[in-house]
């Protein structure tokens, strides 16, 4: 019998509310399936399950806020691979160290964070269920002079409570809660919507996206109570500009070369493969991040963690504003093809608020592509506990010099802002300069 | 997929068109869509987006799309021009 828990989305996350299961008790269910929409403050999250099997019983309740690695249903092996599963060493096999012999945190993202921190889980007191340590403890052990590091987050629901289920009395049926709240706040009636779940079923994912409509009174817009998803990046860039030092650096970027290297490989591929300029760019970004890996990592408790692997975070604005960035698991592993594949799917998942746990926090460098909007460069803010951010403007045509001509040329502008606590910038000019030196030979990305 | 072997009427391919920038952009601004406005500035459609729309009506039509047909797609009437055309790889 394994546990599915409350995974860690995030580095600031501490706890999660369930806003909706996808499974029921006796439904089968695969590693990886998306099992329930899980909400961090900043976004719904589809949830991945670590293991297979039944799922025997559900432990929380939709609307329930739990925290971090707190239980959220059981699942019972199946046949095929019954015997005494290791409850979570399916989870993650290259991630996960050796099963812990301290059996008292058992959540794979919890004993890894604690693993990042230097920490050492049998020396740590658990005050989850059952005495489990979990990341609030990791996070608690790591900053014991700030014993309420959740202000990160805000720790209650807040806002007035949610008048949706009185909304559509009528719809109850064929709707899922949270599925009839997204309705009530995109202003669209549930229950014209054609379901996708068992029986016809409206879920979240059903509702169209529509970006919130801005009301006015008249006499100039009237004040807007801020998202969550606002509040979450307010207190995450506050506490940035708070703590980090940061420095910033400019190298403008030939792309010449990569532009028609691209072209080259994008006639010779099926049109659904087709590799994007800013796939390029982050495959640049990836290979420099592992050749100057001072750069790619987290900054805690007074020391740099250096990452394992690159954990690619991508910025991505949605249409009706705000900033969600998934992330690229061991983007170091991807070449060009797969990378952009990636960018495509975790992007789409962005757009439409339904990202995966696998792809929601953890991020050991973050790239911010600005281009799209029409400006040169973009002087951005780190993404604690991350050390480096990388920023891309548009590309255009501009004037280069190339020996004694003056020749026209499509050109970047890559940025970076780098903490220097961390590093200094002799080591963040050669991040950049190496971003530089791959995107000028692109048959080796 | 069998690929349509006679060209579009320009109905045909305006549906089409439509049809797909629907799955990626649906809304009041898709509806009050007119035949030159600039799609990525109307809609909001980046390059995710609109590669995107270029592999949809691919797939629908059979007919591959290349990076060098973009400048000619930034409407709605650059496109119906395309789709009407005969296609040179056919």
């Amino acid at each position: 019998m394994a546990e599915f828990r409350m995974p860690s989305l995030g580095a600031d996350m501490e706890s999660g509310t369930v806003l909706e299961w996808l499974v029921g008790p006796g439904d089968q269910v695969r590693r990886g399936d998306v099992v329930a929409v899980v909400d961090t403050d900043k976004a719904a999250i589809d949830v991945e399950c670590f293991d297979s099997g039944v799922i025997e019983r559900l432990l929380v309740q939709p609307g329930e806020k739990v925290s971090v690695g707190t239980p959220l249903a059981l699942i019972a092996a199946t046949g095929a691979d019954a015997g005494p599963a290791p409850p979570e060493t399916a989870a993650r096999p290259r991630e996960t160290p050796p099963p812990a012999p301290h059996p008292a945190a058992l959540s794979p993202l919890v004993r890894r964070r604690a693993a990042e921190a230097g920490l050492d889980i049998a020396t740590l007191t658990g005050t989850g269920p059952g005495g489990v340590v979990t990341a609030a403890d990791v996070d608690h052990a790591l900053h014991p002079a700030v014993p309420v590091a959740a202000p990160l987050v805000p720790s209650v629901t807040p806002g007035p409570p949610e008048p949706v289920v009185a909304a559509a009395p009528g719809a109850r049926i064929h709707v899922s809660p949270y599925a009839r709240r997204l309705a009530a706040e995109r202003g669209v009636d549930p229950t014209v919507l054609r379901g996708s779940g068992p029986d016809g079923v409206v879920h979240a994912r059903d509702v169209p996206a529509v970006p919130a409509p801005v009301v006015t009174n008249g006499a100039g817009p009237a004040p807007v109570a801020a998202t969550a998803l606002r509040r979450a990046t307010a207190a995450l860039m506050a506490r940035s500009k708070r703590e980090i030092p940061h420095y910033y650096l400019a190298l403008d970027i030939d792309l010449g070369p990569a532009l028609d290297w691209l072209r080259a490989h994008n006639r010779a591929i099926p049109v659904a493969a087709r590799v994007l300029p800013a796939a390029v760019l982050l495959r640049a970004v990836v290979l420099a991040a592992q050749a100057v890996p001072e750069l790619n990592g987290h900054w805690i408790d007074d020391r740099f963690v250096p990452g394992r692997g690159v954990q690619l975070g991508v910025a991505v604005s949605l249409r009706g504003g705000g900033l969600v960035v998934p992330v690229i698991r061991d983007a170091g592993t991807l070449g060009l093809d797969d990378l952009m594949a990636r960018v495509r799917e975790g992007g789409e998942r962005a757009r439409t608020g339904r990202l995966r746990s696998s792809e929601a926090g953890g991020a050991t460098i973050t790239v911010t592509n600005l281009g799209e909007l029409g400006v040169d460069a973009v002087d951005g803010v780190i993404h604690p506990p991350q050390v480096a951010l990388v920023g891309f403007g548009a590309v255009r045509p501009r004037p280069w010099a190339a020996g004694d001509a003056v020749l026209v040329r499509p050109v970047v502008t890559a940025t970076l802002s780098a903490d220097h606590r961390a590093t200094d910038g002799a080591l963040g000019a050669r991040l950049l300069r190496e971003i530089d030196r791959r995107l000028r030979r692109p048959e080796e990305l | 997929m069998t690929a349509p072997r006679h060209d579009l009427t320009p109905l045909e391919a305006r549906t089409l068109v439509l049809d797909v920038l629907r799955t990626v952009s649906p809304g009041p601004a898709l509806d009050a869509l007119g035949p030159h406005d600039d799609l990525r500035d109307a809609l909001g459609l980046d390059s995710l987006d609109f590669l995107a729309v270029v592999t949809r009506v691919s797939e629908r039509t059979g007919r591959r799309i290349d990076e060098d047909d973009y400048d000619g797609l930034a409407d709605l009437d650059g496109w119906v021009g395309l789709l009407t055309t005969s296609d040179p790889a056919l």
